[in-house]
């Protein structure tokens, strides 16, 4: 990667690039805390905040009760104060006792107000599957947030994207809903489960520069370029489509979104009208899915350029089950066979 | 345990589901409510072990007794400028309730709530906190808002949803905002500042402001998972906040009972959670500003968070949307042993001999005609559904700090679509043109 040669920065894995945000943004900000459950002397069950209570004190990096209401609702008294509260929820599947705080309250205290208060803070919570957490620690419930008017979705996918968006994220005035695909931490999944594990010191995208640089929120990356389909994908399954369009020598343009809302719909509508194909894919259950939403989109912006139906690529519409998550994860079988339902189309 | 009779001989199980004492043409008699003699209750000091509050959480703080005279270690010994400042900011409060409902059946707006016979929760409160201490309100403290010399046009703005409404039309009335007045935007839904206001008072601990957060929230509500969220979090962080719990005994149609009142007090919950509780008159303006002054004071000098629950009674219907004669017995309010509250503190004040009859009625009318000008002055803004509503492209603004593209193309949309209902209409015309012309 060139920036290997211009910028100087290491090698990290998606965990270490997430504390280095941190790091760098409560070095810049005395404005930004961080609380949640055991992210303070511990660090954090995933170790995102590791070292960050011991450099920055107890006051500015907290453990918190098991109240995920309290946590966003602090947050947003936090927020009106003038503090800019990075809320850690350990697990996304954990998130729904603090839904109202985020959906009646953050999402829409700026327009209730009219601009009188604000709540600056970006929620980081793990989602996915992946590492057998079972039905309640791998969820992607990415959907419900993206439904809720005033609420930014940030997913990235490499530990360079989740550095420079995270710090985007805690800048911007928003509420953000930051998803950390928890299988990306330690490695740059291809879906292949039964391989050995790819460590991201082996992955271009694991460079991460030093200090403060930001990704803008609401601009995708197209990951590989292609002429036969277009693949919009974000968080883990980005990996898993590339993995698959790579073995099946399928030209595929694979987009990583890496935005949900505000979405980057110039760069989906450019590759779709280009290719003429598309799928849509995630991890999460399919009914009423993100998946949908931008399969709308294809349709209604490029209906005359398709050509042929988009393929919608989904988990099941089912509680991810522990013993069978591979049975349920959207694997190289799923997007391959979708692969060539639209290239013989 | 016999396998063909579930549960053998054990008893049968029962549920019980409240029952308030009294329905519709029931008589009434509050005999059983147990109300001690003003001046009784002791005070301690206001950095004391939280735990020496505990039985008054099971008490009444009352100052003013049957004579009219205030007694007892929490008189606040307020001088009788403050005292007529206080009685004229609660009769404020009333007139203008009454004005705003008399606007509502005239149908300039939707929707309104009064706060009869609870202005003393609102108003001693608010003076008894300072100025620059945030308060999260529930949806009744406009006396709150009215103490802070929040304009009434401004209220009545924002209740009409006219164009010079602040909150350009966006929320149900009486959910105001004036961060000016340090009074956070009210949200509707119930309970979620809460632990909001105890957020805002760890920011202000963590900056080491000096600057501390107060709080409201009705009995009913207080059985939602943010109250006992904000309960845990005030708890834990020590935090400089003052939680008024106020209980109107009846939440909509539901009395107090299915928030838990058969059981225990509401104050008693700050024995569970270890902080600091009271539990007043809240129809005693002295006990209330005395009670919020020394959980002031206490939280200002990091000796911890308080529970208050003002014990009043709600006079009116919930808002002008329900009928109370539906639900309860209408000689509750008349018979309610705790009186009123402005005119407690009025015959206070003719007892103290600042005070008297000619006096109160002068300040009423002029109280009216304060009133009736700023409702003038905002009718000429507009009301509800009489056009002179904000441009529609401020539908839009304030979702994000920025207006993202799908939004931007929504709105085109909506233009669309008054271009084709009102093919005449400018797009300048909103806030300048007459009532009827811009719908």
């Amino acid at each position: 990667m060139s920036e290997a040669s211009a910028v100087p920065g290491k090698s990290m894995t998606m965990i270490e690039a997430i504390n280095d945000a941190l790091d760098v943004m409560m070095a810049r900000d005395p404005d930004v805390v961080v609380l949640g459950e055991d992210v303070g002397y511990f660090g954090g069950v995933f170790r995102a905040t590791a070292g960050l209570q011991a450099k920055y004190g107890k006051t500015r990096v907290f453990d918190t009760p098991i109240s995920e209401c309290g946590i966003i609702g602090v947050a947003v008294g936090m927020g009106a104060y003038g503090l800019r509260p990075v809320p850690e929820i350990q697990f996304a599947d954990y998130i729904y006792p603090g839904l109202d705080q985020l959906v009646s309250e953050a999402a829409r205290l700026r327009y209730r107000s009219a601009g009188e208060f604000i709540a600056p803070m970006t929620v980081r919570t793990p989602f996915g599957g992946g590492i057998f957490g079972g039905q309640t620690h791998s969820q992607s419930p990415e959907a419900l947030f993206t439904h809720v008017a005033g609420l930014k979705t940030v997913v990235p996918s490499t530990p360079h994207d989740a550095k420079g968006l995270l710090i985007a994220a805690i800048e911007d005035n928003d509420p953000v809903i930051f998803f950390e695909p928890k299988r990306l931490y330690n490695g740059p999944f291809n879906g292949h489960y039964s391989e050995p594990a790819i460590p991201w010191a082996r992955h271009p995208d694991s460079f991460v520069p030093e200090g403060h640089y930001r990704i803008p929120l609401g601009e995708a990356r197209i990951v590989r370029e292609g002429e036969a389909v277009t693949v919009l994908a974000y968080g883990t399954m980005v990996h898993v489509a590339r993995e698959v369009a790579e073995r099946q020598g399928i030209d595929a343009e694979v987009i990583d979104l890496r935005t949900l809302v505000p979405l980057d719909i110039v760069t989906i509508e450019a590759s779709v009208n280009k290719t003429g194909r598309c799928m849509v894919l995630h991890e999460a259950t399919r009914t009423g899915g993100f998946g949908a939403e931008l399969a709308a989109l294809v349709q209604e912006r490029c209906f005359y350029a398709l050509e042929a139906p988009v393929e919608r690529v989904t988990g099941f519409d089912t509680p991810y089950p522990h013993s069978l998550e591979w049975a349920y994860f959207p694997g190289p079988v799923r997007i391959g066979e979708a692969f060539a339902r639209l290239i013989a189309a | 345990m016999s396998a063909s009779i579930p549960g053998g001989n054990r008893p049968k199980l029962s549920l019980h589901v409240p029952e308030p004492r009294y329905r519709p043409g029931d008589p009434v008699d509050f005999g059983h409510l147990a109300i001690p003699a003003a001046g009784a209750q002791p005070r301690p000091d206001e950095t004391c072990d939280a735990g020496q509050t505990h039985p008054l959480c099971l008490d009444l703080i009352r100052v003013l007794g049957d004579d009219d005279l205030a007694h007892g270690a929490w008189n606040p010994g307020l001088d009788a400028a403050t005292l007529i400042r206080m009685l004229r900011l609660m009769a404020l409060t009333r007139a203008f309730d009454a004005r705003m409902v008399r606007a509502q059946r005239q149908g300039k707006t939707s929707f309104y709530m009064k706060s009869t016979g609870e202005e003393a929760t609102a108003v001693a409160t608010a003076l008894a906190l300072d100025a620059e201490d945030m308060v999260f309100p529930s949806y009744r403290q406009q006396g709150v808002f009215i103490a802070r010399g929040y304009p009434l046009t401004e209220m009545v703005n924002q209740i009409f949803s006219n164009r010079a409404d602040k909150l350009k039309g966006r929320q149900l009335p009486i959910m105001y905002s004036a961060r000016a007045q340090s009074l956070f935007s009210i949200s509707g839904n119930l309970a979620t500042q809460l632990p909001q206001a105890v957020g805002w008072a760890m920011a202000s601990a963590i900056r080491h402001d000096s600057r501390i957060a107060s709080t409201f929230v009705g009995e009913g509500s207080s059985a939602e998972g943010d109250f006992h969220s904000a309960m845990t979090f005030a708890a834990v962080y020590n935090a400089p906040v003052v939680f008024n719990l106020v209980n109107n005994q009846w939440a909509i149609s539901s009395f107090s009972g299915f928030a838990g009142s058969e059981r225990t007090t509401f104050a008693a919950r700050a024995i569970g959670y270890g902080i600091a509780g009271l539990r007043i008159d809240g129809n005693d303006p002295l006990a209330v500003y005395a009670a919020v002054r020394w959980a002031a004071d206490r939280a200002r000098s990091n000796a911890g968070p308080t529970l208050i629950e003002h014990f009043t009674y709600r006079a009116e219907g919930h808002s002008t949307s329900d009928d109370p004669g539906q639900y309860r017995s209408a000689a509750e309010g008349s018979e309610w042993p705790l009186g009123d509250p402005i005119d407690r503190l009025m015959r206070h004040l003719v007892a103290l001999g600042v005070w008297d009859a000619e006096r109160q009625a002068a300040m009423d009318a002029e109280l009216d005609a304060e009133v009736r000008t700023a409702m003038r002055e905002a009718e000429a803004n507009g009301v509800l559904g009489h056009g002179l509503h904000h441009p529609f492209r401020t539908m839009f603004e304030d979702v994000f700090e920025t207006l993202p593209w799908h939004l931007a193309e929504q709105n085109e949309q909506a233009l669309h679509e008054r271009h084709v209902k009102f093919p005449d209409w400018s797009d300048d015309a909103d806030l300048g043109a007459d009532p009827g012309e811009a719908r």
